[in-house]
């Protein structure tokens, strides 16, 4: 035999195996290594006519699939994109699980250039915050308006977008759709009853028992089975009662920011509501459920956000002609005047700070806060955004129409907390406690001792990255 | 010689590698970077997790939730498996030896053994979202429909904090019994028919020949029984998460630790500190094994 060495065919068959195995063991669990910063560090030349410096490399978008489908983002969005960077090819991707899907992306090193990171699966952006995950969006803020270069960005969105999406004094996540919360109710049932919307808690309570009485139907219900569409009601009752500054407090983890005395006030406010005109089963139910019993004339009011009417447009009659009214006055002396609003941007979008092409990432949210993009986005999805005038001289629905008004009544009185989108430990806790509170599981005094309680364990607790506004 | 016994051991090896790479790659090796990742900060985006020791061992000790969902899993360790074997056991007796004669089942026991089996049946996922809805609490809820046409008021079997665990047993009971039916059937028909004929002569009625007689004979096989409907009682995952409201509510009445372990890796990013969790459980897995292989020895009946 010669010495020269001599692979045989199962030797070779042997070391196949074993490569993948091998590489499977390097790369699983555990976060690989971090990959040069390569792509994005080398950003093209920016001009006037493309001022984020947009390249030629692809753009990947992921859509939240949920009450606003996808459609806006391929039939409004990328093709105002495309119009302007036709070389810039646009990878359009949608889900209904955000997490699942991108988290491993972000722990490779890959993450995709926009998100659209809403939903019950979203990912937390205090933990992408921390770990620099997320763009500073501050040149796009300082760039030219879409619509006129003599306009930064900056001007033509609704300030608190800014103030909310800023994590670490960056201005990180844009809020797209402007929420406005309130009461929301069908203007025919109220016609048709002799109903009036109500301006004070007493009015507010008396309305209860006038329905209660008449027997046509429940007065109030909410979403049991998610009770944080009780605890929205409950916060910003009691930033009207004594202001602003007692959803601040309980943002930035206050010692005793609970268990003011506002909160106490509203905490029996609901509590007696809970247990005096829910309707039947309310617990028990889910938000499609109690919205479609309104839709059915089986209750009259219920909170909710101004995405109601585009979620129910399936359900609704007709006529139903949707409509909100404001938190009422509760003490007569209240710190906010009627008309206090809790406005609140969402379906925040974000883009990677290390994918590999941030600058298409913040120029597709540029022509996203065009005033063409946001209009048509409006009437495609019946709710508003946060672009000033976007639907200004448009005809868009009677629910959209009496959250305009009230956005203009409430004028600067809106109010909004951050602490949920912070803390989702506590944002569980919070959901447990209310629905006990509704249900008459909990004292209001025993609500706000445990979510006192929960506050100063996220506070002491130094492994929980705190945020402050 | 050798050469025969190196080839031999290479032809054995060849046939095990496949499946012992695929194991290690896919349990064992996870299973360890979890004991890893127990001890860093990692929040599951970042690159570069902390080494931070114990810390969070430290912290679930204080954690409630989880303290809560281990009382619920140690609560099903101990009722699911009794009430299971228990009803199990009699609807077998029944469908096997519980007829006139004493050797064949009830009438119609052909037909009972196939709709028990249904339940098996199903996925999970099914059973959970087929009981939201028998269990809703308005007019169109299964239960609550005829109360409510009855005139009495709805019970929320999934929404009251006192009452969703027990809702949550009588699901998984109903969905296990069928399999343990057709378990324990098996094993009655192991045993020779005259020793049940024996007894019978003997003068044994049905409950002394299910008590004195079936019981024993089967002793092995409600032991089996019993280790899986225990590693059953400490996952319990997709039924809660699925079926009960604010996956583990209300007011975390129904949280099990699995379910813990999910919010806090992809609903809080706390990736580290779910592994921590994992490894507790891990941890309580193991125990449970151990003792229940422990306690099942016994002597084997022979015939």
């Amino acid at each position: 035999m010669p010495s020269t060495p001599h692979l045989s065919r199962r030797d070779l068959l042997r070391a196949a195996a074993l490569v993948p195995a091998a590489g499977a063991l390097a790369a699983c669990a555990a976060p690989a290594s971090q990959p040069a910063q390569t792509a994005s560090a080398a950003p093209a030349a920016t001009s006037a006519a493309n001022p984020l410096g947009v390249g030629d490399k692809p753009l990947e978008v992921w859509i939240f699939d949920g009450g606003f489908g996808h459609q806006y983002a391929t039939d409004i969005h990328q093709p105002l994109f495309k119009s302007k960077y036709p070389n810039v090819e646009i990878k359009h991707n949608v889900t209904k699980e955000i997490t699942k899907i991108l988290q491993p992306r972000f722990a490779g090193g890959n993450p995709p250039e926009v998100i659209d990171n809403a939903g019950a699966d979203m990912m937390d952006f205090g933990a992408l915050a921390q770990d620099g995950q997320l763009q500073d969006l501050s040149p796009l803020l300082d760039a030219p308006s879409w619509d006129d270069p003599n306009v930064k960005v900056r001007d033509t969105i609704d300030p608190s977008v800014i103030e909310i999406g800023t994590y670490d004094g960056k201005f990180s996540v844009l809020g797209y759709v402007n929420y406005i919360h309130g009461i929301w109710y069908s203007q025919k049932v109220f016609t048709d009853n002799g109903w009036e919307v109500p301006k004070t808690w007493d009015a507010f309570l008396a309305l209860c028992e006038t329905i209660k009485k008449s027997g046509e139907m429940a007065p109030f219900t909410y979403a049991g089975k998610h009770p944080q569409y009780a605890y929205e009601p409950l916060l910003t009752m009691a930033a009207k009662i004594a202001g602003n500054e007692v959803l601040v407090n309980i943002d930035n983890l206050e010692d005793g920011a609970w268990k003011v005395d506002a909160m106490k006030t509203a905490a029996e406010n609901m509590a007696e509501v809970g247990a005096k005109y829910l309707m039947q089963g309310t617990a028990g139910l889910d938000h499609v459920q109690t919205q479609t019993a309104q839709n059915k004339f089986q209750v009259a009011m219920l909170p909710c956000g101004s995405w109601l009417e585009n979620e129910q447009k399936s359900t609704t009659p007709d006529d139903f002609a949707y409509a909100m009214f404001p938190i009422p006055d509760i003490t007569g002396s209240d710190a906010l005047p009627y008309g206090t609003l809790h406005t609140q941007p969402g379906e925040n979008f974000m883009v990677s700070a290390r994918s590999a092409h941030p600058q298409a990432g913040m120029e597709y949210l540029r022509a996203m806060l065009s005033k063409k993009a946001a209009g048509d986005f409006s009437e495609l999805v019946t709710t508003l955004t946060v672009v000033k005038g976007a639907s200004e001289g448009r005809e868009i629905s009677p629910g959209v129409t009496s959250a305009t008004q009230a956005v203009a009544a409430a004028g600067t009185n809106t109010v909004y907390y951050r602490i949920f989108a912070w803390y989702g430990q506590l944002n569980d806790e919070c959901k447990a406690a209310t629905g006990e509170l509704m249900t008459g599981g909990l004292t209001p005094d025993a609500y706000l001792e445990r979510m006192q309680k929960k506050a100063d364990e996220i506070k002491n607790d130094s492994s929980i990255k705190k945020f402050t506004r | 010689m050798t050469f025969n016994r190196y080839r031999r051991g290479l032809f054995i090896t060849s046939f095990l590698a496949a499946p012992v790479i695929l194991y290690l790659v896919y349990v064992i090796s996870p299973n360890v970077q979890a004991f890893y990742i127990a001890m860093t900060d990692w929040r599951g985006v970042s690159a570069t997790p902390a080494f931070i020791g114990l810390e969070n061992f430290e912290r679930l000790l204080g954690d409630n939730v989880f303290w809560k969902a281990v009382s619920h899993n140690a609560a099903l360790l101990v009722l699911l498996p009794v009430i299971t074997i228990v009803i199990a056991l009699f609807f077998a007796f029944l469908l096997n030896v519980g007829g006139r004669q004493g050797v064949s089942g009830i009438r119609g026991s052909t037909f009972y053994r196939v709709v028990f089996f249904f339940p098996q049946v199903l996925a999970v996922t099914i059973v959970a979202v087929l009981f939201q809805q028998v269990l809703r609490p308005d007019a169109s809820g299964m239960l609550n429909g005829p109360l409510m046409a009855l005139g009495i008021n709805p019970i929320g079997f999934l929404s009251d904090s006192g009452l969703a665990f027990w809702s949550v047993l009588g699901v998984l009971v109903w969905q296990a019994v069928g399999f343990y039916v057709v378990l324990f059937s098996a094993g009655l028909a192991s045993i020779p028919k005259e020793m049940f004929e024996a007894a019978q002569i003997d003068g044994a009625g049905r409950v002394s020949m299910f008590f004195r007689v079936t019981l024993p004979l089967l002793w092995d096989t409600v032991q089996v029984a019993w280790v899986y409907l225990g590693i059953l009682a400490m996952d319990v995952f997709a039924i809660v998460w699925v079926m009960t409201v604010q996956q583990g509510g209300p007011d975390w009445s129904t949280t099990v630790m699995a379910a813990e372990i999910y919010r806090n890796a992809f609903g809080y990013f706390r990736f580290g500190y779910a592994s921590a969790l994992g490894v507790v459980m891990f941890l309580f897995t193991v125990g449970f094994a151990i003792l229940s292989l422990r306690l099942s020895r016994r002597e084997r009946i022979e015939y």
